[in-house]
């Protein structure tokens, strides 16, 4: 622990505490991705669903990533991807958050029967392999991207059902509740005010760093055949096309490194701020 | 810390039956009508054809009616009929499951070794580059989608190099070894085949390579974390001034002690390897149960698909039964904070 100080009054002492190598550079490398999907109809030359030159040419000055199986330009179709996979995971993320989140606290604040059916379900839900459970409901909604967005909130909302709600048990026990109840707060108003603003950080914080896993399943789902619908530019959809011409590597690759790097991102960002928050783990 | 155990194991039964209720109502709910994958489109419009394949797959009798018919079936191993295959379930599961253990403990083994080789030398040189270097590795391993970096070492060093055969269990043009097992090693092995046996081990390097690469970081960084643990002890100091060598003190009396909480976490990287193994097996055309699910899912086969949801779900269950209960018997402290969280 004490090497730890010294080295972190060296030329660092300036940063935040926060901002270690890890971070920074999961951070920059998820901006970069944000930044790409905001602006990128704004500088490719080519369209990512039209033909852009001769089919199957390798990486050449033209074609940086080279062309795929219809003559598209693969780096132009990889760099649209992230806007697929980026908000996908987002409203992943949200929604089960939102459903986790609020399931979990009526389960904590309430107690008794409800609490034991709704961490049942929970239980239940966990009991599945994500992959799996994520690949029966698409298959029972039917393949599309959207639904397989759906199969993910059902795959994730039991994990932050089972923070929120042990969150709430150990908020839910503080002083100032305490206070608030016997001032006469109604129940619902002591949720809401005293205990919810308390419980966030640590859902946040998971929630970081679930993203790279969301992005990595969607594309997942997309590769089997059940996410994203050709001629869709989504990566996982990309590196099934690639996988029928798998001499032909350069298909493949663009999508590849997109998914590793952003993946990777997320991860460093996950690992940095989980250094941070648990010292013990370092 | 029994009751502990005697909960879990009162739970597991009642689990079970969650996951298989859940399973049987995902194809209950099916936005796409069953029979257009048994009869085919073409004869949708056939009312006769239609109405006999209704009631020669039950599909006309009612919610509660299949559900517990299905219960009946399941006990006695019966999980239907594949509409694809049109082979009982449990019997296809049956002849694909030595392929998938095949390959996901040829996985794991490598995993665990790379991880702890890993783990120990980011624990000895803490901080330094062969720390970073080694959590670096463990990262790209766990970030990398199997179903992309598979491909890539199928090109490089089956392709390009030619040091390794292409996908599949064995040589297109052999013999699967006669059936014992149903795993090709140990079978090829016990038919005294060791050119068949040669042939099969080539063919699981890379596939289980890939996959093994997902559960290193794991390994690593729990292995490193309790080395760290055992390495600030007062017994290694005695080693040393004892004269013990820097690796003697390393391997055994650092790691020997290490590693107990290591082997805890084998049940989770477990539940890493079964994902992993799904995408895999696609990729390598591994005749596992993982290419089957993704088979079924693709074919709307719904027998399948609950018949697959369930086996993983129980694989699930147990390796997560197993690792709570290591976890609970070598680590006394997690008893009470996940009895807490259930």
């Amino acid at each position: 622990m004490s090497a730890a100080v010294t080295r972190n009054a060296g030329p660092r002492a300036m940063l935040p505490q926060w901002a270690t190598l890890p971070v920074v550079f999961g951070g920059i490398i998820v901006l970069l991705w944000v930044v790409v999907g905001i602006t990128i109809p704004l500088w490719t030359p080519y369209d990512p669903t039209m033909l852009a030159g001769g089919r199957f040419q390798p990486p050449n000055a033209s074609h940086w990533l080279g062309t795929d199986a219809l003559g598209r330009d693969v780096l132009t179709r990889t760099l649209y991807g992230v806007r697929h996979s980026l908000p996908i995971a987002a409203l992943v993320i949200f929604c089960a958050v939102v459903i986790g989140g609020t399931l979990g606290a009526i389960a904590g604040f309430v107690g008794g029967l409800v609490d034991s059916i709704i961490m049942r379900l929970v239980d239940v839900t966990l009991s599945f392999p994500p992959i799996l459970l994520a690949m029966a409901v698409t298959a029972a909604l039917g393949p599309g991207l959207g639904n397989a967005a759906i199969a993910m909130v059902i795959v994730w909302w039991p994990i932050y059902a089972r923070l929120m709600r042990a969150q709430v048990l150990s908020v839910r026990e503080r002083e100032h509740v305490e206070a608030a109840i016997a001032a006469g707060a109604t129940r619902p108003r002591v949720l809401t005010k005293h205990i919810l603003p308390l419980c966030w950080s640590p859902i946040i914080v998971n929630a970081t760093m679930d993203f790279g896993q969301v992005v990595l399943l969607a594309a997942s789902l997309s590769f089997i055949g059940l996410g994203a619908v050709p001629p869709t530019p989504e990566w996982g959809q990309m590196i099934s096309d690639g996988a029928l011409h798998f001499y032909r590597w350069w298909i493949a690759a663009g999508p590849g490194i997109a998914i590793l790097s952003i993946v990777l991102g997320f991860n460093f960002l996950g690992d940095g701020l989980r250094d941070f928050l648990d010292p013990r783990s370092k | 810390m029994t009751t502990y155990i005697v909960r879990r194991l009162i739970a597991m039964p009642l689990l079970l039956l969650g996951v298989i209720t859940v399973a049987f109502l995902l194809t209950y709910f099916t936005a796409a009508d069953p029979l257009t994958s048994i009869i085919g489109e073409r004869q949708m419009n056939n009312p006769a054809v239609v109405e006999a394949a209704r009631e020669r797959w039950g599909l006309d009798r009612s919610l509660p009616e299949r559900y517990l018919i299905y219960l009946g079936n399941l006990v006695t191993g019966d999980m239907g009929t594949s509409f694809r295959t049109r082979q009982p379930v449990a019997q296809d599961l049956m002849v694909r499951l030595p392929a998938t253990l095949e390959l996901v403990i040829a996985a794991m083994f490598l995993g665990t070794i790379f991880g702890v080789v890993l783990g120990v030398l980011a624990a000895r040189f803490r901080d330094g580059p062969i720390d970073n270097i080694a959590r670096l590795f463990a990262l790209v391993g766990a970030s990398a989608p199997v179903f992309w970096s598979g491909l890539l070492v199928l090109f490089i060093f089956s392709v390009q190099l030619g040091w390794l055969p292409g996908p599949g269990r064995i040589d297109t043009r052999a013999v699967a070894p006669p059936f014992v097992t149903g795993f090709y090693t140990v079978d090829a092995l016990l038919a005294g085949d060791w050119a068949g046996f040669r042939s099969v081990l080539m063919h699981l390097v890379l596939p289980a390579s890939v996959l093994g690469w997902t559960v290193t970081g794991i390994v690593s960084r729990m292995v490193r974390a309790s080395m760290l643990d055992v390495l600030s002890q007062e017994y290694i100091l005695a080693a040393r001034a004892k004269g013990a060598g820097p690796l003697r003190v390393l391997i055994h009396h650092a790691l020997r002690n290490a590693m107990l909480p290591t082997l805890t976490i084998l049940g989770f990287s477990f539940a890493y390897l079964i994902t992993g193994a799904i995408l895999t097996e696609t990729i390598f055309s591994w005749p596992g149960i993982g290419s089957y699910a993704v088979a079924a899912a693709r074919g709307l086969d719904h027998p399948a698909i609950v018949g697959v949801t369930i086996v993983g779900g129980a694989a699930f269950l147990i390796s997560n039964l197993l690792t709570d209960i290591a976890y609970a018997l070598v680590d006394p402290r997690v008893k009470l904070s996940q009895q807490e969280s259930s």
